[in-house]
């Protein structure tokens, strides 16, 4: 009881730093509500669907598994803040359970997923996005962002623990997050990608996610795969494991190893 | 009652290729204070690391408050307080936001941890400053600040590692004060430091440090003895070098030493200020105007040179925390 209670005690920790510096939070929705913008314009003229709604109801699931995707950088680099900063020393210090930190820190970094993911959906509905299959299954597509962000939020705990310097792990992340969010089928059909490529698309956990959204937004049409797959049939299921699989990997590592931080 | 008690520590770091601890044993009485003194890279923070729980050591034993260190970490992590060379807070976060976090850590509960907060805002002098972010906060305040938060559950012993490193003369003359305060409280204190002035200042017993060895253990008297004390120094003209030797070896009482080609001539005294005036007396009847009289305080460096006959590694460093502290920042990071 006592480690939740101080999970909650370093998530509190980050609200707080938003309310303090509230440009974080202010320019982490404009960056994903300009990606919408930026990609139903651009883009959206010249990408025919077949679909009567147009490019955007493709696009907003893509944009939104990209931008919980980059969780993952977000929690890195402000894990590894803390660790030269040497306020991890002092963390590890107190008589606080040792999961206590890493887990806050996810949380927080949910929490804010939260806020960000409702900012980009009303920014997609006032240019023209609107899923068709009911509220029940929007709601769970949103849960399934959330959990998905969360997942790879422990990649990025991992990644920060990992690395010496803050500005390292945010490039880091990104360079991992970018070919990850772009080898997809999160913004044009994988059709088009040369042929190898294509099955690393399909496999992407990107790409699973972009289409089990699409599927529970009320959406059929899944970017074309490349052969009836297990991925691009089942996109929900495959999800799932990708999810729980990275769970199962990333938490325990990612918890011995704050154990072990500075014990190099 | 020892309250703390370490023996034999070893701990490598890099598989083994740099012995950061070779052999180390110390112990500090309760309520008393003891200052670990050595360049950077003697492993001062390497012996404050395991006695806080944060680094385990390749061999050797450890207790504080009669824990054991390796085995009940997290009992010992009840009763100390650490304060790092960083200030280890949250930056973006008011000085109050972070200690009722911290006190919500250590598990005081809502209203004990905004109490708390207040009374220790209170006590360093920040309360005018509690609502600011740390961000714009002076070098001395952080300092204080992050000490604040290490003494939030009153522990038992506490640890801090080169508490005014980087600090300016007054942010270290505060950062004094507060430390004698706490010590009067009956704290048992380990505190590390490059400066034998500092170790003076505050300590009880000193234990020199370096190569990750203890190379010399006492009061800070009997470690200045050690040392030799102070030196009378005058430079004078080539013409009047013998007189001036024979003034000096009158004050001092030993026989005075010259370094040619500086025409410099010294010799130790004990006498503090009054061997200067005697010494200018005895040059002014014999009518020699010295070029510089100067009375020098032993240093860090004399300690290492008597002690170890060989100049602290780390001259380089040494020289750069003297200038400035900004390189100092880059050297600390590696010690």
């Amino acid at each position: 009881m006592n480690a939740l209670m101080d999970a909650l005690v370093i998530t509190k920790r980050q609200l707080l730093q938003l309310a303090r510096v509230p440009e974080v939070l202010i320019f982490s929705t404009i960056q994903p509500v300009m990606f919408v913008l930026l990609f139903r314009y651009v883009f959206g003229g010249s990408i025919a669907t077949g679909d009567p709604g147009g490019y955007v109801q493709l696009l907003m699931p893509g944009i939104f598994v990209q931008t919980t995707a980059f969780t993952l950088a977000a929690t890195a680099s402000g894990l590894a803040e803390d660790m030269t900063k040497g306020l991890i020393d002092r963390f590890r210090s107190l008589p606080i359970s040792r999961s206590a930190l890493v887990f806050g820190r996810t949380l927080g970094d949910g929490l804010l997923n939260v806020v960000v993911l409702a900012v980009m959906g009303l920014a997609g509905f006032i240019v023209g996005w609107r899923p068709s299959s009911g509220i029940f299954k929007i709601g769970l597509a949103f849960i399934f962002l959330l959990a998905f962000g969360y997942s790879l939020s422990w990649v990025g705990i991992f990644a920060g623990l990992s690395a010496r310097d803050a500005r390292v792990v945010q490039n880091m992340s990104f360079l991992i997050t970018f070919p990850l969010t772009f080898l997809s089928n999160a913004f044009a059909p994988t059709t088009g990608m040369p042929r190898p490529l294509q099955y690393v698309a399909e496999w992407n956990p990107v790409s699973t996610m972009v289409a089990a959204c699409r599927e529970l937004f009320g959406l059929q049409n899944h970017f074309g795969a490349t052969a009836n797959s297990f991925p691009s049939q089942h996109p929900l299921t495959m999800s799932l494991i990708y999810m729980v699989v990275i769970l199962a990997i990333f938490v325990p590592l990612s918890v011995r190893k704050y154990s072990r931080a500075n014990k190099k | 009652m020892k309250s703390i008690v370490a023996e034999h520590l070893v701990r490598t770091y890099r598989n083994g290729e740099v012995k950061a601890l070779d052999d180390l044993s110390l112990d500090v009485e309760e309520g008393t204070v003891l200052s670990v003194l050595g360049p950077n890279g003697a492993g001062k923070t390497t012996v404050v690391r395991i006695l806080s729980t944060l680094l385990t050591p390749d061999s050797g034993s450890a207790t504080v408050g009669g824990i054991d260190v390796i085995k009940h970490p997290e009992k010992v992590r009840e009763i100390i307080g650490l304060s790092g060379q960083y200030a280890a807070v949250d930056e973006t976060l008011t000085g109050w936001d972070n200690l009722v976090m911290f006190g919500r850590l250590y598990h005081l509960g809502k209203k004990a941890s905004i109490a708390r907060a207040d009374e220790l805002l209170e006590r360093f002098s920040l309360t005018d400053s509690a609502r600011r972010p740390i961000k714009t906060y002076s070098g001395g305040m952080r300092r204080r600040l992050d000490l604040a938060a290490s003494l939030i559950v009153q522990p038992k012993v506490l640890f801090l590692d080169e508490p005014t490193t980087g600090l300016d003369p007054r942010g270290r003359q505060e950062m004094w004060g507060v430390i004698e305060e706490l010590v009067k409280g009956g704290v048992t204190l380990l505190l590390t430091t490059q400066y034998l002035d500092e170790a003076d200042q505050l300590a009880d017993d000193i234990i020199v440090v370096d190569h990750g060895k203890v190379i010399a253990r006492g009061t800070s008297d009997a470690l200045k003895k050690q040392v030799g004390g102070e030196r009378l120094e005058v430079v004078v003209d080539q013409a009047h070098i013998a007189s001036t030797m024979e003034a000096v070896a009158k004050v001092s009482g030993h026989a005075a030493s010259l370094d040619e080609g500086l025409r410099k001539v010294s010799a130790p005294v004990t006498t503090g200020a009054t061997a200067l005036i005697e010494v200018l007396r005895l040059l002014d009847a014999a009518g020699i105007h010295p070029l510089d009289v100067a009375l020098k305080r032993p240093s860090l460096d004399d300690v290492f040179m008597s002690l170890t006959g060989h100049v602290a590694e780390d001259q380089v460093i040494v020289i750069d925390n003297a200038r400035g502290k900004k390189k100092n920042k880059n050297s600390e990071a590696k010690s």
